[in-house]
């Protein structure tokens, strides 16, 4: 199989580039990530970060011919060769596959991803209902794997102001929550031309979350509630 | 000298019981520093699956001293039963705790914690089956995980993202002053000075062919207390998973088993009811692992190589799967290429959990025969969560105890740390020679070698999964003991190609090598050593437990492998003891 992958090195002073590699590998039932770790069997220098293994740590992230996925859990079967591995898209490299997050958490820390609830605690569990434990599905599993915010464009204009896809699905994710009392606060947060408002629906998100979660839709919902609020 | 940083406490591991313990000391106004070798939420207790579990009676009748009992003949009486009493009677404590925490626990109809049946559980000390284990859908550990991080952040806990802890420091009067360790993107060693130092490093499953664990869980905390003189407890135990995606190693939660599945071989018998008539497919762990493996070698096993069976689920409707266990179909989809809602999930017995660990007590202090007895506390030292041995777990761990150790001893320790830090108020003088040793040993990676790393470690891992599986016997040890020399010996003329400093990942896999391979080797020596089969242990030509000879704990130091041994705690704090009796499901 061949392989195309952006190497940087930040102590060589030189510029990145495209490194070119053969992999004699029979790609049945093996994933991109079985591919980067056997290259880097031949290639020690070779660095990305992974974990799980398994699609729910949300480690390994990278930008496969052109499409922002989990390497591990992303088949080699059917990719077009040479397959184009890049970091994820305008976050700064560290090196090779490797990108500094701190500001895809800087935006997940502003949007107060706890809960808030100021009552006194009750001696058992807070009840919630079937119904409004639902409310949260499609919210919770989010494993900050940065595919979403990474592939928005309205991210790629404003990475400082615009919180991004994952972190406003979390900011949702607790308004959501029937036990959250602080919706007032979250959406007062969130009303800003361009905090919230530089999402324009593009839905790259929606298309590249690797557990099929739908931020747009979460985004529509806060959206729709700051028009409630307005009446 | 190397840049320092100073905190009253340090916390090496930034998983459920890190961060469960950093919460504690946050709370308190304590400056209180998580390290951790990848972003937190990375860490390998996102992937548990089915539950925690807590005796809080929302589906069936339930009380903890019957989760304490399941415990105990879980661990095969290894367990000792005051810390088993202390963590079933503070679990429901725990997880409404996690609940107000805002944990999305899945609900019953009435807006309580929804609740599963999970292996090993029964009413009435062994009784019929208890439904005991609390679930959000089969993604816990992520809603713990994720929970646990988001409570972190309101307390502003400083977190040391991609930090590699390397050693601890302790100084000539066995105390503990803190760690070294590597910031990863920087390639840089930095000492974090520390009143008390926690190590909730998780497991070490890596050194097994194939596994469930993530690639970090290489037992970093247990390699460092080995190099800082100390023993390790009990490591001859470790879990193999009943059902394990074979080759991959992905882990297919008990919860299938717990909403209506069951396993069946490839004549389509549900074989289990021969092995268990009473639980059957919800036996304890290392019963139904057994019962895979047996059932395999009689040539009873599926595909091609008659090397896996089948765990059967569709039968429950498509429904109740996508709404119970749509991360279980996701990986089955993606690693099996099977639908669990068509048909079954190819499973084999694989490498999960190590019961043995960093010799700790209920308030999760690290204790050692030092002095005057056989549990004396390390000044400063504490251990929580897999990488610690309390020991709740025995010789085999129930399913959804794993998450509950976390969170009821991370709090444990938290609050014991608080006291500790408030009667140790001042900080120790750092003896520059154990900053020395520990630089020495980074630098160690700098000389070339002509051995690779990743070949040393893919050897040791075949080793392991040879010679120390489901079932051993004497001959095997011993070999595999004799094969591992080798493999150290190779350790040591190794070298890498990559010497930046940069986010050096090859360097980085060289030190959990090195934390690796004492592990492989302490589990081997403790398991030609222990001449019984109990839990987990199963040994071909010693088939039968021996309370006379081996209802004791294993504790294994570095020099020379010597065994020494303590007594099972079998006194409870405040109950009777469950006597040892047979086991049986």
């Amino acid at each position: 199989m061949r392989f195309q992958i952006y190497r940087y090195d930040p102590e060589s002073g030189a510029a990145p580039r495209m490194q070119s590699y053969t992999l004699d590998f029979d790609p049945r039932g093996r994933k991109v990530l079985d591919a980067l770790m056997a290259l880097k069997e031949l290639d020690e220098t070779l660095a990305f970060r992974r974990s799980c293994r398994e699609g729910v740590c949300g480690s390994d992230a990278v930008n496969v011919n052109g499409r922002n996925v989990l390497a591990c859990v992303t088949p080699l079967a059917g990719l077009r060769e040479p397959i184009v591995v890049r970091p994820l898209p305008r976050l700064p490299v560290i090196r090779d596959l490797i990108v500094d997050m701190a500001q895809f958490f800087q935006h997940y820390r502003a949007v107060k991803p706890y809960l808030i609830n100021l009552d006194p605690e009750p001696e058992n569990e807070r009840l919630q209902s079937p119904a409004e434990r639902a409310e949260l599905d499609g919210l919770w599993e989010c494993i900050l794997c940065g595919c979403c915010t990474t592939a928005c464009p309205s991210f790629w204009w404003n990475p400082e102001r615009f919180l991004g896809p994952a972190a406003l699905m979390q900011g949702y994710r607790f308004i959501a929550d029937s036990r959250d009392q602080a919706t007032d606060e979250r959406l007062d947060y969130l009303e800003d031309p361009y905090r919230l408002f530089r999402c324009h629906g593009i839905m790259n998100c929606v298309e590249v979350c690797p557990k099929g979660l739908n931020p747009t839709a979460a985004i529509g919902k806060i959206k729709a509630l700051l028009v409630k609020r307005a009446f | 000298m190397i840049p320092k940083r100073t905190f009253d406490a340090v916390i090496v591991g930034g998983g459920g019981a890190g961060l469960r313990s950093a919460l504690q000391l946050a709370q308190a106004d304590l400056k209180v520093a998580v390290l951790s070798k990848v972003f937190p939420t990375r860490s390998h207790t996102v992937s548990a699956q089915g539950g925690i579990t807590a005796a809080l009676a929302n589906v069936s009748e339930d009380n903890w001293h019957w989760h304490m009992y399941d415990t105990v003949k879980g661990s095969d009486y290894l367990g000792d039963q005051d810390a088993i009493e202390f963590m079933c009677r503070n679990a429901p404590a725990a997880v409404y705790e996690l609940e107000h925490m805002g944990l999305p626990f899945s609900r019953l109809d009435n807006g309580k914690i929804y609740q599963r049946p999970f292996g090993g559980q029964s009413k009435e000390y062994g009784g019929e089956q208890a439904v005991r284990t609390c679930a959000a859908a089969d993604r816990t550990g992520h809603a713990l995980l994720h929970t646990l991080y988001q409570r972190n952040i309101a307390a502003r806990t400083q977190f040391f993202d991609e930090f590699f802890a390397l050693d601890l420091v302790r100084d000539d009067e066995g105390y503990i002053l803190g760690v070294v360790a590597l910031e990863i993107e920087s390639g840089e060693a930095w000492l974090f000075e520390a009143r008390a130092t926690l190590l909730a490093t998780g497991g070490a499953a890596r050194i097994f062919r194939h596994s469930t664990n993530a690639h970090i869980n290489t037992g970093d905390g247990l390699g460092m207390v080995l190099r800082a003189g100390l023993p390790l407890e009990d490591m001859e135990f470790w879990q193999f998973h009943p059902t394990g995606i074979p080759e991959v190693g992905s882990l297919i939660t008990e919860g299938v088993r717990g909403e209506g599945g069951y396993l069946i071989n490839k004549e389509g018998e549900a074989f289990m009811t021969r092995y268990a008539p009473h639980a059957r497919d919800l036996a304890s762990r290392d019963v139904v692992s057994r019962a895979i493996a047996q059932e395999i070698q009689a040539g009873r096993g599926c595909g091609e190589h008659g090397d896996y069976v089948h765990l059967k689920i569709d039968h429950i409707g498509a429904d109740r799967i996508k709404e119970r266990l749509p991360g279980i179909r996701e990986l089955s989809m993606q690693f099996a290429g099977v639908d669990p809602c068509e048909a079954p999930i190819p499973v084999t017995p694989t490498a999960h959990y190590m019961m043995g660990g960093i010799p700790s007590n209920l308030h999760g202090q690290v204790v050692a025969p030092v002095r005057y007895g056989p549990e004396e506390p390390v000044p400063g030292l504490y251990a929580v969560g897999e990488c610690a041995c309390v020991s709740v777990h025995g010789a085999n761990r129930l399913g959804g105890n794993s998450l509950l150790d976390l969170v009821v001893f991370g709090r444990a320790a938290g609050l014991h740390m608080v006291e500790y830090l408030a009667e140790n108020p001042f900080p120790r003088p750092v003896p520059q020679e154990a900053v020395d040793r520990v630089l020495a040993r980074l630098a160690r990676w700098d000389r070339p070698g002509d051995e690779r790393v990743a070949q040393v470690r893919l050897e040791m891992q075949k080793i392991m999964q040879a010679h120390c599986g489901v079932y051993r016997n004497a001959a095997l040890l011993q070999s595999g003991i004799d094969k591992l020399n080798d493999v150290e010996a190779r350790l040591e003329r190794a070298g890498l190609t990559d010497r930046s400093r940069v986010f050096n990942t090859a360097r980085l896999e060289a030190l959990e090598l090195e934390n690796l391979l004492p592990i492989a080797r302490a589990t081997l020596v403790s398991a030609l050593a222990r001449q019984e089969s109990r839990g987990a242990h199963s040994r071909e030509d010693f088939p039968q437990r021996d309370d006379d000879h081996w209802l004791r704990h294993t504790l294994y130091s570095l020099r020379d492998d010597p065994l020494d041994y303590k007594p099972v705690r079998l006194k409870p704090l405040t109950v009777d003891t469950f006597q040892p009796k047979a086991r049986t499901y």
